[in-house]
């Protein structure tokens, strides 16, 4: 019956293809002929430029800028995932050895595992309005607990200083992702078998050995869907730049990212064609970043 | 059934999903933008009988469509005014929205041929002006101009208004594009209940100001206060400061974005001036990092004596404001003796422009609400409701004003012809806000800038906008 399995396949696969089309193929295809148009985005009047929007780009200081803010906003994925391994591990195996058990977490695991879950469950709007509180240099927390502590000459201007700016909405990212990673790891964690544990704790192992020779390999699968999720994540950064952020993007474009740069160009400016040229740079970022995770990440998949 | 081992069930899906996952962000910003259809004439509704209740000859039973900014305004005027409507033309209905993201709710019905009859395009999403003046998406409003007014028929609307409202809606030729309805007077705003506790008067030069800002400064109080996050409130009394020392010329050559417009000394003494603002250190401390709201909140609770800001600010920082703060503005303080103009010289300018689009179902409906909303009556409506003036001149005779409104009032009455309006605001958003606003007089009162510096920068900046062929230029007549 080899003969008939495309066909089979393929029954099965044409809607959900067709609807993949239409809704996502065909927006990428469509932006990526605007991009070569002068559309205002205000009307459907319009004609074909050529590459005039790419000789833009590449001349576009800005642009450039928001490329780089990009690129530093990738560290994100390693620290947010390397926390929530830390605490998944804690949570988890790090306890210290109870009755009948191998492996434990450390005491009141379950309360954290809650704890940590709560920043996701509030919507990014609110998280970054809530910070932005908290950095106002006036009467904002930081500031406020740095007066507390005897460190009057330490004001920060936070947001408003462009050293500090671009850390500070990197702070407020890793505070709300954190938390998702630290289930996702526990989930993967718990269905390693506890076997493995006893076995390398017979062994004399410590908690440092057992977790980059035992937890670690074995959660690879979930720490690489982490990796590319958050770096994702990183290359969008939207909703936090254009809620917290002086100007926003600002103070004097050091907050400035492509998504916001995007944004700007297209519903502030009039000039969907530069726009959708951006998206086209951000979709290859995208695919650049999406490609070395894939290879870096490729390793012996292992079965227990 | 054949066996699919060989098709790698779990690579394919571990493809699949990181494909998607690529897939999902990218996908969100690029269809953002999608095109539809043509832009087409002929759903327009048949005009009406013409008379006097309907000077306009609109069609008396056709839907009217109106979207309007909810911002610091809010929209209750706008309902009463279509109340209005609605009892001129009973056969009517109205359909009123109202949102604070005009562009993205509004887009898509301009891109697919359909917008609303009336649209008070304002705020952060404001539609690009220029751009749908370029693109003929607007309906010409000088029939409305010439329409007899509601209160005097013997009047045309064009004649009510307060000078330079109908040549702010004007860009190359004679058609009149937008309608500004409310009337900001701009300026440094403080509480003259404060400085009279400094035992001092709102200063009318530089010299004046350092020194009432030593003064506060000795009891502990903070001589300035901006939105740092926004620095682009700072112009507010940064332009007129410069028409001041050098005249209008310089505003208008800023505008025109001529070379070297910004080397002009004017320039240079005015951002010296406000430099000194932050070197000798009264600036409220932690500025750069504060919202216009938090600035606001700041001055209203004393801690800073002077804000850049719009006549908005009375009804916007409402809640903070103490019971006898006594809010006022005032003409930017002078430089010295030499200054071009006389003190006094003020910013003041049509806000809120409405807007009638070319391919409107119903414009004329559009057209006549405006008319209405320009009636004594309405317009009486919107400065109780709001604490603003609009567009009609005069119109106050009557009422009580609140304190900062009386105050701008009495401002605009002593500017007399020395209003100045520096037009880069509305012509050139992105250089204004961003460009010139964030990146240099931002950086500048933050002291991360020289002047020379800021200046430097700024000029650059202009440059570039006027090399830029993306950008629609205009130049003063």
């Amino acid at each position: 019956m080899q003969h008939g399995k495309y066909r089979f396949i393929v029954g099965f696969l044409a809607l959900p293809l067709a609807i993949y089309g239409v809704f996502v193929i065909s927006p990428f295809i469509q932006a990526i002929y605007y991009s070569f148009t002068d559309w205002t985005g205000l009307s459907p009047d319009f004609k074909m430029v050529g590459f005039q929007n790419y000789q833009r780009l590449w001349d576009d200081e800005v642009f450039w800028k928001s490329v780089g803010h990009n690129v530093l906003l990738l560290v994100l994925p390693l620290v947010t995932l390397g926390l929530g391994l830390f605490f998944a591990f804690m949570l988890n195996v790090g306890g210290r050895r109870r009755k009948n058990a191998a492996i434990a977490g450390v005491r009141g695991s379950s309360v954290y595992k809650v704890v940590y879950f709560f920043p996701q469950v509030l919507s990014i709007a609110i998280v970054a309005l809530l910070f932005q509180f908290a950095y106002n240099p006036n009467s904002g927390a930081l500031n406020s607990f740095l007066k507390a502590i005897g460190l009057d000459s330490v004001q920060p201007d936070w947001l408003g200083d462009p050293q500090l700016a671009l850390w500070c909405v990197m702070a407020v990212m890793v505070w709300c992702n954190v938390g998702f990673y630290v289930v996702l790891f526990s989930a993967g964690m718990s269905s390693i078998p506890k076997d493995f544990y006893e076995a390398a704790l017979l062994d004399g192992a410590n908690r440092v050995q057992t977790f980059f020779r035992i937890t670690l390999p074995l959660l690879w699968d979930t720490v690489q869907t982490g990796w590319v999720y958050m770096g994702i994540m990183a290359l969008d950064a939207f909703a936090v730049i254009q809620i917290m952020t002086v100007g926003p993007g600002g103070p004097d474009y050091s907050t400035e990212v492509l998504a916001y740069y995007l944004y700007t160009k297209a519903f502030r400016d009039g000039q969907a064609g530069y726009a959708t040229t951006l998206g086209v740079a951000l979709l290859i970022v995208t695919m650049i970043f999406a490609g070395i995770v894939m290879k870096l990440g490729r390793r012996e998949r292992l079965e227990y | 059934m054949g066996s699919t081992s060989e098709f790698g069930r779990r690579d394919l899906i571990k493809r699949a999903a990181a494909i998607g996952l690529i897939a999902v962000p990218s996908m969100s910003v690029l269809s953002a933008c999608a095109s539809g259809g043509d832009s087409g004439n002929s759903n327009q509704v048949d005009k009406g009988e013409k008379s006097a209740t309907n000077p306009l000859a609109i069609n008396e039973g056709a839907p009217l469509d109106v979207v309007i900014f909810d911002g610091g305004f809010g929209q209750q005027y706008a309902k009463d005014a279509e109340a209005e409507y609605g009892k001129v033309f009973p056969s009517s209905k109205v359909s009123h929205s109202a949102t604070q993201k005009i562009q993205s709710t509004l887009q898509p019905r301009f891109n697919g041929g359909t917008p609303p009859d009336l649209i008070d395009n304002s705020g952060a999403e404001q539609m690009d002006m220029g751009t749908l003046v370029g693109k003929k998406q607007l309906t010409d409003l000088n029939a409305l101009l010439d329409a007899p007014s509601v209160d005097d028929p013997k009047k045309k609307v064009r004649d009510t208004l307060r000078p330079g409202v109908v040549e702010m809606g004007q860009f190359d030729g004679q058609e009149t594009w937008i309608l500004y309805y409310a009337y900001t007077v701009y300026g440094v705003w403080y509480s003259k209940t404060n400085l009279r506790k400094l035992d001092a008067q709102y200063p009318e030069t530089w010299d004046e100001m350092l020194a009432v800002c030593e003064k506060a400064k000795k009891k502990g109080i903070a001589g300035w206060t901006y939105a740092g996050k926004h620095p682009y409130y700072l112009p507010f009394s940064l332009y007129p400061f410069i028409a001041k020392i050098g005249g209008r010329e310089v505003l208008d050559k800023i505008d025109n974005l001529e070379p070297n417009a910004w080397k002009d000394p004017a320039v240079k003494s005015a951002f010296e001036a406000y430099y000194e603002l932050y070197k000798k250190g009264y600036i409220l401390k932690g500025t750069p990092g504060l919202t216009h709201i938090e600035s606001q909140t700041a001055w209203n609770e004393g801690k800073a004596l002077f804000l850049p800001n719009g006549s908005w600010v009375e009804n916007e920082s409402k809640k903070t404001t103490p019971k006898d703060f006594q809010m006022a503005v005032g003409a930017p303080s002078g430089l010295d003796k030499s200054d071009k103009l006389p003190f006094g010289t003020i910013w003041a300018s049509g806000g809120e422009p409405f807007i009638v689009p070319k391919n409107a179902k119903n414009p004329r409906g559009g057209m006549e609400l405006l008319r209405i909303m320009l009636s004594k009556k309405s317009s009486q409506n919107f400065i109780k409701q709001v604490s603003s003036l609009t567009s009609l001149n005069g119109g106050t005779e009557g009422l009580t004003l609140p304190p900062g409104l009386a105050s701008s009032q009495e401002a605009l009455t002593k500017a007399g012809q020395n209003v100045v309006n520096p037009r880069i605001q509305d012509w050139y958003v992105a250089l204004q806000k961003e460009k010139i606003g964030v990146a240099a007089i931002g950086e500048l009162m933050a002291g991360r800038a020289t002047p020379d510096e800021a200046i430097a920068k700024i000029q650059r900046f202009a440059d570039d906008t006027a090399k830029d062929a993306s950008v629609k230029k205009y130049r003063h007549k």
